[in-house]
C-alpha cells in the first residue's frame, strides 16, 4: 500500500479556468491553490532533466513564478498543466545549455539503429508497491536520468506529463515522426534496462514460518 | 504473418494506438499466439506505468514551504504594483 503517497487527481478544467479568472481579477492569493496539484510533477520533470535536486527546485520555483507573472498570457487552449510543463521545459533547457555543454555526441545515438527489447517470459506484473522501496525508486530514477537527453525529454513530455504526440512535437520543435522514433527508443531502452532487474521477485518474507 | 522483430519495432506505436488499422491488426494477431512478444508488451507497459509515476522523484524536505513562501513574496509585489 502506498497510502502515504496519494496520486493527485487531475483538476477539473472548468473549475481551474474559474480560479485563473479570479486570480486575474485580483484574487492573487488563489495562485497557491491553482498550482498545488502540479508541484510534484514540475519538480520531477526538472529533476529528471537536471539530475540535481537543488537545481530542480530552482527550476520549479522559477516555473511557478513565471506562470504567476505571465498568467494573463495563458489563453486556455492548452491545458494549464501543459502550459506549465512548457515553461518548465524551457527553464530546464536553458539551464542545461548554460551549465554544461548540451549533451551531444555520445548522447545523440544514431536514430536509425534498431534496438530489441529484453526477452522476458516469466515476468509480467510490476506492482506499484515497488515505489515504496527505496532501492527500486533509485533504480527507476537512474534508468530515467541515464536516458540520452533527447529521449528523456520526449519520454517526460509524453509518458510522464501525458502530453499528446503533437503537443510534444510542438514544444520540442521537432516533427511528429521524430517524436515517435525517440519515444519508441526511450521506452525500449527503459524496458531493456529495467525488465531484467524487476524480474527478480522480492524475497518473500514470511512472518510465520510454519 | 509478421515476425517478432517487426512487432518490437511497433511496440511504442501499438501502446499509443497510432498504428494503421491494418498494422494494428497484424500486431494483434501476432500477440495472440506469441507469448514472448506479449510478455514484452506487458512488461513495457508496466515499466512505463512505473517510470511515469511522479513519485519516482521524491520532493526535497521543505520544498512546498519554500515554494509557497517565494510565491507569497511575489504575490505581494504584484499587489503593490497592479498591472
Amino acid at each position: 500500500m502506498i497510502t502515504h503517497l496519494p496520486i493527485q487527481q487531475p483538476p477539473d478544467r472548468r473549475a481551474e479556468a474559474q480560479v485563473i479568472a479570479a486570480i486575474l481579477a485580483g484574487d492573487t492569493h488563489l495562485f497557491h491553490d491553482l498550482i498545488r496539484p502540479y508541484e510534484h510533477t514540475v519538480f520531477s520533470m526538472a529533476m529528471a532533466l537536471l539530475r540535481n535536486p537543488q537545481e530542480a527546485e530552482d527550476v520549479a520555483q522559477e516555473t511557478f513564478l513565471r506562470a504567476l507573472r505571465n498568467l494573463h498570457a495563458y489563453r486556455g487552449e492548452a491545458r494549464f498543466s501543459t502550459w506549465l510543463v512548457s515553461i518548465a521545459l524551457n527553464e530546464a533547457r536553458n539551464r542545461l545549455r548554460r551549465d554544461r555543454a548540451f549533451e551531444s555526441l555520445d548522447n545523440s545515438p544514431d536514430e536509425t539503429d534498431r534496438i530489441a527489447p529484453e526477452l522476458l517470459r516469466d515476468w509480467r506484473e510490476v506492482p506499484s508497491e515497488v515505489l515504496e522501496r527505496l532501492e527500486l525508486r533509485k533504480m527507476l530514477q537512474e534508468a530515467i536520468t541515464e536516458l540520452p537527453v533527447i529521449y528523456r525529454e520526449v519520454f517526460l513530455l509524453r509518458d510522464v506529463e501525458d502530453l499528446s504526440i503533437s503537443e510534444s512535437a510542438e514544444l520540442l520543435g521537432i516533427s511528429v515522426a521524430s517524436v515517435k522514433v525517440r519515444l519508441h527508443r526511450a521506452r525500449i531502452m527503459l524496458q531493456m534496462r529495467l525488465a531484467p532487474q524487476l524480474r527478480r521477485p522480492a524475497p518473500k518474507r514470511r512472518r510465520f514460518p510454519w | 504473418m509478421i515476425d517478432c522483430k517487426h512487432v518490437w519495432d511497433r511496440i511504442s506505436e501499438f501502446l499509443d494506438d497510432t498504428l494503421s488499422p491494418e498494422e494494428r491488426d497484424l500486431v494483434q494477431r501476432h500477440l495472440e499466439h506469441c507469448e514472448v512478444c506479449s510478455a514484452i508488451l506487458d512488461s513495457t507497459r508496466n515499466i512505463l506505468i512505473l517510470t511515469a509515476d511522479e513519485r519516482v522523484f521524491e520532493l526535497p524536505m521543505g520544498y512546498g514551504e519554500r515554494l509557497h513562501a517565494r510565491l507569497e513574496e511575489e504575490i505581494s509585489v504584484l499587489r503593490r504594483e497592479p498591472r
